[in-house]
């Protein structure tokens, strides 16, 4: 089909509808208005709704309810406004319903500022409401990956009755790239416990509430078998140039861009090193990284976020001590330059 | 705690299997309670109006958390406040449904109180029935909206004061001040008298949804015996002395036999029509890539900056456009954040024949510079042997640098003889073509196009590219 240019937030509703979205809810926040001004220009042409909420309470609970119904439904914001909304991704989580949420990350904490952070990734990877959910969520690095991921997203979130966010920043919101767009989704599988207002659908319920400690107790186990099988079988990552790489950097999302260049010039100076992109961050490539970190060649890794050092976490998490995993990230809207990122990846790479 | 309901009715479920226990048959709601006697109202009017199978309830958190014990309908339930908002997306979603929401006090006038008030303004097309029982009966008789003056609930435990709490709200007046909803009325639970007003408001509330009239709005004075320390008699007994003092009945609002039905036929686009309806056809220009002639040194960065209106962004858009059809890899990003105030913008723009990395441009290889202040700014990060073209007829200075291919440009001058000083970052376009290998002036003709879509657009911007693109040629020879 068409190769456009267009804007990371553009591509995401684009990609959303042709992913079958038909419901829009959204409240203005920058960096995330344009998809809600994309929004209001297509999904109407669709025959969709788009409404603007109140706030992002609302918009996440109209997902809640369109979602509820069986129809593919999303909702954007920025940081700010995905704190807003994790009440209704612990009720979408435990009512096991489907839906999209773009979170355009910026600085924070509080107000914060309009640029581009990685901030949010405790508070969207770790579920960040209450009770013990988890939230599939997938990190675009191109204008492609908007449209591309975002289908993806509302695919899995289908496939295992999941709420999946799809997480990004003010950066590849902004950017412009030519995007391949797909044909759109012709076949949906038939979601049989949606409440659709006919008389067949009156015993389904759509609640997360169980009273019994039991009976919530295996409904949580269930909750944790699909993270595991996500775990198994939906794990996205990139590698470059990691075949013989001694010191591994490993970022997500725009970082992953720049450490992209910087690698390519620490070849050039010959430099062993390689990237691991996570492309979803819940599943996250845990097993991908602990293998890598049992291989003889690979000496260290380093993280390298927009944030104060949270993807770090996980990345120590499954390295699991068996070699040193450094850190280095900026803040408050900050985005390294290449000369950057090549003078600290030498840095830290003195702990070989 | 539990009454059961006389005379089931086929709105509500044969047996309530969902409940949890032994007792399969009857409410979990204490003897007395107003819940238990609202539902039976919405349950026969859902069966005398035949709407049970299309009826979706979407029960609120509260004591009536668990409505979906009861009803034959399609269930969902939200969380504390947010009915009118999962209602709103499921009612949009199948407007053929029967939509109703359900909210206690608690829910709708204080966690929810800007759900409800958006939900009415909008005039979505549901029935709301709102439960006042001036209290919270379900976290333990603490003290609600609608708590009155001198109430004592577990945290008014001295009575409900003006200074401290504030005044009880009244929603069905605030509702009713609202433009859109078609009907709000306030009735109560109290005798056999107001139970069959109480029952004509339910089933009025419900017929106006199957008639497509908009938003209708129910607010129930109504018995909680447990948390108010009554017995079911004194509860209905200080209804009709006390409370309704406080909450007068009546109809606030009824527009509906007014108003026109609304529309609300779906027209949802079957996926093969999708594309065509979102812009995504293939473009009428096709390249055949074989005829473009490009150095084979081609990687560009780019950075093109002034004031805003001066086109600097487009500029850069179009540059990326053409890259992208000379099939190139290509990105563009704008200055972001606080650089963009203030006036002047700027934008990276990265063309190359690899997989672009990073899309931001620090060392720049070309410098396109439309004012003085970006000339000044970005003149020293331009990479040795790279070029500044800068608009000569707005900037009085002059790049220091001699290590650069110096391009000045009268665009602003070129455009306004041309007629229209818009078009000078076409010029510049132009020029870019005519000088460098990286863009072939075939392909940009074929572009422009479709930029330009008006024709008298089109026609003075081609001339603005030709001009460029003849000053580019000469100074490159
Ligand atoms: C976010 C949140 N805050 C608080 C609660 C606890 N809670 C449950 S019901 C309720 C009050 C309900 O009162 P009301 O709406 O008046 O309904 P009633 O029980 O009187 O029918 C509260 C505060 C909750 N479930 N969720
Ligand atoms: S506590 Fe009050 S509102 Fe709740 S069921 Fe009992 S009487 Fe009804």
């Amino acid at each position: 089909m068409a190769k456009q240019f267009v804007k990371g937030n553009e591509a995401i509703v684009k990609g959303a509808i042709l992913a079958g979205c038909r419901a829009y809810y959204g409240y203005p926040i920058t960096p995330a208005s344009e998809i809600a001004h994309a929004a209001a220009q297509y999904m109407p042409l669709v025959g969709g709704t788009f409404l603007q909420a109140e706030s992002e309470i609302a918009a996440i609970n109209m997902v809640y309810g369109a979602a509820g119904t069986g129809t593919r439904a999303m909702t954007a914001s920025s940081s700010p406004g995905f704190s807003l909304k994790q009440e209704g991704m612990s009720y979408l989580a435990g009512a096991e319903l489907p839906c999209v949420v773009v979170d355009i990350t910026r600085g924070g904490p509080g107000l914060g500022n309009i640029a581009p952070e990685q901030s949010d990734y405790h508070q969207v990877v770790k579920g960040g409401g209450h009770g013990n959910y988890k939230n599939i969520v997938v990190a675009p690095n191109s204008a492609q990956e908007m449209c591309d991921l975002t289908m993806l997203a509302f695919d899995l979130a289908d496939k295992y009755r999941n709420p999946a966010v799809v997480l990004a920043d003010g950066f590849i919101g902004q950017m412009m790239e030519p995007v391949d767009f797909p044909e759109p989704v012709e076949e949906f599988a038939e979601k049989k416990w949606a409440i659709r207002g006919v008389d067949g659908d009156r015993m389904n319920l759509i609640s997360s509430i169980e009273l019994d400690p039991d009976d919530l107790e295996r409904h949580n186990q269930k909750l944790q078998r699909k993270y595991e099988i996500m775990e198994n079988s939906e794990t996205r990552f990139e590698e470059y140039r990691l075949d013989d790489a001694d010191f591994i950097v490993v970022g997500y999302g725009i970082v992953s861009r720049m450490v992209h260049t910087a690698v390519d010039q620490l070849r050039i100076e010959g430099v062993k090193v390689g990237m691991l992109r996570p492309i979803t961050l819940m599943p996250f490539p845990t097993k991908r990284i602990s293998e890598l970190a049992a291989m003889d060649h690979v000496k260290a890794f380093s993280v390298i976020e927009l944030s104060n050092g949270q993807m770090v976490d996980d990345v120590r998490l499954a390295v699991n001590g068996a070699k040193p995993v450094e850190f280095y990230g900026r803040m408050g809207g900050n985005v390294p330059s290449i000369k950057e990122l090549v003078r600290e990846i030498k840095r830290m790479m003195r702990v070989l | 705690m539990s009454v059961k309901i006389l005379g089931k009715s086929k709105g509500f479920y044969d047996t309530y299997e969902r409940r949890p226990g032994n007792n399969k048959e009857q409410t979990h709601y204490c003897p007395g309670c107003g819940h238990g006697i609202l539902h039976k109202m919405i349950a026969e009017a859902l069966t005398d109006y035949e709407v049970a199978e299309n009826c979706i309830f979407v029960s609120p958190v509260g004591c009536s958390v668990f409505a979906y014990y009861y009803f034959n309908a399609g269930n969902i339930q939200s969380a504390h406040g947010r009915a009118p908002a999962v209602a709103t997306g499921v009612k949009r979603a199948l407007p053929e449904s029967v939509v109703i929401s359900y909210q206690g006090d608690g829910d709708l006038a204080a966690i929810g109180g800007n759900e409800i008030l958006h939900a009415a303004n909008r005039g979505e097309a549901m029935t709301v029935f709102f439960v006042n029982n001036a209290i919270y009966g379900m976290t333990g008789g603490q003290m609600a909206p609608t708590t009155l003056i001198g109430q004592k609930t577990t945290t008014t435990p001295y009575g409900r004061t003006l200074q401290n709490e504030g005044y009880p709200i009244r929603m069905a007046e605030i509702i009713a001040s609202l433009e859109s909803p078609v009907y709000v009325e306030r009735v109560m639970m109290a005798d056999v008298r107001s139970k069959n007003a109480a029952r004509k408001a339910v089933r009025r509330g419900i017929k106006n949804q199957i008639e497509k009239k908009g938003f209708s709005f129910i607010e129930v004075l109504s018995t909680c015996p447990t948390g108010w320390k009554m017995t079911a008699p004194q509860s209905e007994e200080w209804i009709k002395s006390t409370l309704v003092q406080n909450f007068p009945l009546g109809v606030y609002k009824d527009i509906a036999q007014q108003v026109e039905p609304l529309d609300m036929s779906q027209n949802l686009a079957t996926p093969a029509r999708v594309p065509k309806l979102i812009g995504l056809e293939q473009d009428k220009v096709m390249i055949d890539a074989a005829s473009i002639k490009l150095s084979e040194t081609i990687d560009q960065e780019i950075k093109i900056a002034g004031f805003g209106g001066q086109g600097v962004l487009s500029l850069g858009v179009w540059l990326s456009e053409i890259g992208m059809r000379e099939d190139l890899e290509v990105s563009w990003i704008p200055s972001y954040g606080p650089e963009m105030r203030g006036g002047t913008a700027n934008c990276h723009v990265k063309l190359s024949r690899e997989a672009i990395g990073s899309p931001l441009v620090t060392h720049p290889t070309v410098l396109v510079a439309m004012n003085r202040p970006s000339l000044e700014k970005f003149e020293d990060d331009v990479i040795e042997g790279g070029a500044i073209v800068w608009d000569s007829s707005l900037i009085d200075i002059e790049p220091k640098r001699d290590d650069i291919i110096r391009i000045p440009i009268p665009a602003t001058e070129i455009a306004k003889e041309l007629g229209n000083t818009k078009t000078s970052n076409v010029v510049i376009l132009g020029v870019l073509a005519g000088y460098s290998d990286f863009l072939d002036p075939i392909v940009v003709q074929q572009v422009l196009p479709l930029i330009f879509k008006k024709r008298h657009l089109l026609e003075i911007n081609l001339k603005a590219f030709q001009k460029g693109l003849e000053l580019g040629r000469q100074l490159s020879a």
